[in-house]
């Protein structure tokens, strides 16, 4: 145990300080110094990716990444990603198309897909089933959750144009 | 048989089915997404109060030790640490926790004087934060004494001495043993041309959803009272036997509850961890959180799976026309036995499967190990009743040169026979598992696989054709968890598995529903809403769902067994009708016209055949929330619109003095049948899905899509179970997969790219609208389908599935055997 020290980062487009010492885990850090329990911890060693934000533009397990290592970064989490009323289309699209149950590795899923569609924006049904079994869901058997992502893709697709 | 014992209660039901619906049947879009999909659901993990403590466990490394002494002087001087507590010392202010389990079973939310398995509580520390807590815990000094470890199951059997967990239960690690005959057993068999014999496995696995299990509690030193809030259900079925334990009066807990991040039955009560928290709270005078880690979860979590070895027969006639069964079975419960043998009782509820078989006779032994103890999972126990009745057909399809469709044929109960009572009592509601087969057999080009299946294997390659026929009951009854138990120690003889809601209609017409057990992962609040809507004819959108805490709760079962729907579904149509009768009260003043002339029509009330002659729902209810005096001088007719309603089990009986009838007691069930077709990569084990069709009725449908959603979930679940999951204890009795690195769920790579779902819909007669429970069908049907494929790929190496899981290496290991043995 070493003494805490300010980690300043950016979160969601807003820039956020906290304290955390040195071992203090990025998953814990934006949950309880931040505040934004949308990101959850299901395994804790990097198996079931539903802590899964973005670091920089790349998905990050933030149980395996400490929030020292953050500091200085861009960081966005689900709760970057809309509300109710102003959903981004993986969010519309998950609910359509019956894309989670219990909800708890939804925003893992969700920051997942955000960085397969920001890279690929016309993603093959190989690449979306290569980029979302990194995450585990118990509740959906994935297949909802795969068309969710090609329904987006689509849409997103269509308003780029 | 008396006429007695096939008494069956005359139905309840209120709403029929219906040809056309308003909003039933409809695949709307869930109501509970919206927060789930936008980061702001409150899992347990999520509720911060105010100076909350954090707490961690020490966990044994033996699975059996006495406890010789505990040194926490080290953890307790750590800085930032609150309090350090033993199981000693808890237990002097906490009791055992909940156990169902007749005579009883004592556990406590930290062990006493002994451990039984690897994962248990030796101590627990309170600390400013997590990691401290878990830094503390590593400066506890435990002296153990090592006992021997019981791991296998039937070496438990014969134990004695040192080896036996519970000594106040008597010198033996049986906890249960109990034969009984249901029907003509002996005349039946007698009368067989033929009887199959299989011994088969059935391993260990769980839930294990992605949340762990976690509670804050709260103790307010100047009332005496706790609050606690976890993602824990039954809180308002026999959550104050958590107050029990904590020594305090039921109406000085409050129980709040969380979003559960997945259950699948683990989370059914979570009574020891909100015990420990509860305990800790009250002894730190702080608000504590305590949240399982995956391996607190995994070795202690208190939610394994069946662990079952039977030794099976059926008996036949030469045509294949079943006849009996007998089937003695050792289930492995590991160390403490918190539900007895309610995962047997739930067997019973369709042990004979979907056949016209006349009797059957079970010998249940169940023994206590150095394990962590069982729960529930999906399908309860009646998953493994599933797999073993398919595997014995399936044997007889072989032995008879019948195939196995033609023999699911002559054996399934006919459409004509319902309602049917199978040989232990229970009751079919409804069925056409002919019309289920049928679908199933539509959808997946049998065949044309079969053509495929002879050209590969021209090729050397492994293609197999799988089908399972099952049952999914649902509605469990509360007699489930103790007809098993003995006759001279009953144990609490519950009969009332009731679910509750309450309806409110605001001032401006909107409604509120309040349920009474928690979101566990299912869709309780669309379920809800859309029964709302159907009965008010009232926009779906106009309808918001809350749930109510301990202290306002009405008794409700909640979530398990696949009764949520169906239960909530009674009880929202009940209050229904109190809100109905009221609203139209007063719009009959409104509008001048009697009651029985009125109707709801799409957001209003109006006059039958006048259209035009209406008043909104918002106009009615601003009038009965605020203009009472514009109301007659009737005392029963209140300001407001609201409705409370408690829904009792549609249709249960007791069992009989001597359990050869166990009364009707799950007696809403579905059928399913399951056509996978996988190929079997003989060089690494690996098995693919190449075909997917699961043809499910469950009644009428609330909700298409997200039953569809439970069918794929349940699959992919039994999938784990029949080729992946296995908890695996060595000979010590150490867990040697407690992470999800090791223990291995399906990930999307194992899993078919297209569960093929089709629906056939025959309503219960006894239910509202003659819906019927879905959650866990899937997984009850996978495995067999799943283990007759795979026997069907390699039927040129000669190889018979007997256990699961199929891992890549337990197959890759048959195969070599086989080739090696001159197969193939």
């Amino acid at each position: 145990m070493t003494t805490p020290r300010t980690v300043e980062l950016v979160v969601n487009g807003q820039s956020r300080a906290g304290d955390a010492e040195p071992r203090m885990l990025l998953s814990d850090f934006l949950r309880e110094q931040l505040g934004l329990t949308g990101t959850h911890v299901g395994c804790e060693h990097g198996v079931c990716g539903a802590c899964t934000v973005l670091v920089n533009g790349e998905a990050a397990r933030s149980c395996l990444m400490l929030a020292v290592q953050a500091a200085g970064s861009e960081v966005r989490t689900i709760e970057g990603l809309g509300g109710v009323d102003d959903m981004h289309p993986l969010q519309e699209a998950f609910w359509e198309k019956h894309g989670l149950q219990c909800g708890f590795c939804t925003p893992g899923m969700l920051m997942t897909a955000v960085e397969l569609l920001e890279n690929t924006p016309n993603p093959s049904l190989d690449d979306i089933r290569e980029a979302i079994s990194s995450n585990l869901c118990r509740c959906t058997g994935y297949q909802t959750i795969v068309e969710a992502v090609q329904a987006a893709a689509e849409r997103m697709q269509g308003e780029a144009q | 048989m008396t006429r007695e014992r096939h008494y069956i209660p005359e139905s309840r039901q209120r709403e029929k089915p219906k040809s056309k619906y308003f909003a039933i049947g409809h695949s709307m879009k869930r109501v509970e997404d919206t927060r789930l999909l936008t980061g702001s659901g409150t899992y347990a993990d999520d509720v911060m109060l105010p100076n909350t403590a954090h707490a961690a466990v020490l966990r044994s490394p033996h699975a059996h030790a006495r406890i010789v002494s505990i040194d926490k002087s080290r953890a307790e001087a750590l800085p930032g640490v609150l309090c350090v507590m033993t199981g000693a010392e808890a237990a002097e202010v906490t009791g055992p926790c909940a156990d169902f389990s007749s005579p009883p079973t004592t556990q406590h939310c930290i062990a006493v004087d002994k451990v039984r398995h690897v994962g248990e509580a030796v101590a627990a520390v309170v600390a400013e934060s997590r990691y401290i807590a878990e830094d503390a815990c590593e400066l506890i000094e435990v002296e153990y004494d090592p006992l021997p470890a019981v791991v296998d199951l039937e070496e438990a059997v014969t134990s004695t001495g040192d080896a036996v967990l519970h000594p106040d239960r008597g010198d033996t690690n049986v906890a249960h043993h109990r034969v009984i005959d249901f029907g003509t057993v002996d005349e039946d068999f007698a009368q067989a041309d033929l009887v199959i014999e299989r011994r088969l496995r059935w391993p260990r696995s769980g839930g294990t959803p992605i949340e762990t299990v976690g509670a804050t509690a709260h103790y307010d030193r100047g009332t005496g009272k706790f609050t606690i809030h976890a993602n824990t259900s039954m809180y308002n079925y026999v959550g104050w036997l958590i107050a029990v334990s904590l020594k305090v009066e039921p109406h000085r807990l409050n129980i709040v509850p969380t979003d559960a991040g997945g259950s699948f039955g683990s989370k059914l009560f979570c009574h020891k961890v909100c015990t420990l928290a509860g305990t800790l709270a009250r002894a730190a005078g702080r608000p504590v959180k305590y949240l399982e880690d995956r391996i607190d979860n995994m070795t202690s979590g208190d939610a394994h799976g069946s662990d079952r070895v039977y030794d099976a027969k059926l008996a036949l006639k030469r045509d294949g026309t079943m006849l009996s069964m007998r089937l003695k079975v050792i289930d492995d419960y590991g160390a403490y036995f918190q539900y007895g043998v309610g995962q047997h009782g739930n067997a019973m509820a369709q042990v004979t499967g979907p056949y016209k078989i006349g009797s059957v006779q079970v010998d249940l032994t169940a023994v206590f190990t150095n394990k962590c103890q069982q729960g529930a999972y999906r399908g309860f126990g009646s998953e493994v009743g599933n797999f073993v009745i398919e595997r014995l057909v399936d044997a007889a399809c072989d032995e008879l040169g019948i195939d196995p469709i033609e023999m699911r044929r002559r054996n399934l109960i006919e459409p004509d026979q319902f309602p049917y009572i199978m040989p232990t009592g229970n009751m079919y509601d409804s069925g056409n598992y002919q019309a289920v087969l049928d679908e199933a057999l539509g959808m997946i080009d049998y065949d044309g696989w079969r053509r495929k299946q002879a050209e590969a294997r021209k090729e050397g390659r492994y293609i197999g054709i799988g089908i399972s026929t099952c049952q999914e009951r649902s509605v469990f009854s509360a007699t489930e968890f103790w007809m098993w138990n003995p006759n001279e120690t009953p144990g609490f003889t519950l009969s009332s598995s009731p679910e509750s809601v309450s309806v409110n209609i605001d001032p401006t017409g909107k409604a509120f529903i309040t349920l009474n057990a928690p979101f566990w992962g299912n869709s309780p609040e669309t379920m809800a809403v859309q029964v709302l809507a159907e009965k008010l004819e009232m926009d779906p959108a106009d309808i918001s769902v809350g749930y109510a805490d301990s202290d306002k709760g009405f008794n409700s079962s909640g979530p398990g067994g696949s009764r949520f729907t169906v239960m909530i579904a009674g009880a929202v149509s009940g209050a229904a009708d109190v809100i109905r009768e009221k609203m139209l009260r007063v719009a009959s003043h409104m509008l001048e016209a009697d009651p029985s002339d009125l109707e709801f029509r799409n957001g209003s009330i109006g006059v039958q055949g006048v259209p035009g002659k209406e008043k909104t729902l918002a106009e009615v209810a601003l009038h009965a929330h605020y203009f009472r005096l514009d109301l007659p001088e009737d005392h029963d007719l209140t300001s407001g619109i609201d409705a409370a309603y408690v829904y009792d089990h549609p249709v249960t009986t007791m069992p009989s003095e001597d359990r050869t009838d166990l009364g009707i007691f799950y007696p809403i069930v579905g059928h399913m049948c399951h056509i996978p077709v996988v190929e079997v990569d003989a060089e690494t084990g690996k098995v693919d899905f190449l075909d997917y069709v699961a043809v499910h009725d469950c009644g009428t449908m609330v909700n298409p899509m997200t039953l569809a959603g439970h069918v794929r979930g349940g699959t992919v679940n039994g999938i784990g179970s029949a080729l992946y999951e296995h908890f695996h204890y060595d000979e010590n009795g150490q867990l040697q997969n407690a992470l999800l690195s090791d223990y291995l769920h399906p990930t999307l790579m194992e899993t078919p790219v297209d569960i093929r779902v089709g629906h056939v819909e025959t309503p219960s007669p006894f239910t509202e609208y003659g819906i019927k429970g879905g959650g866990e069908g899937g997984r009850m049907g996978a495995p067999p389908a799943i283990a007759t494929a795979i026997e069907d790929a390699l039927k040129p190496l000669g190889i018979k599935v007997d256990s699961l899981p199929l891992t890549p290496k337990v197959l890759r290991g048959m195969i070599r055997e086989a080739e090696q043995n001159g197969g193939g």
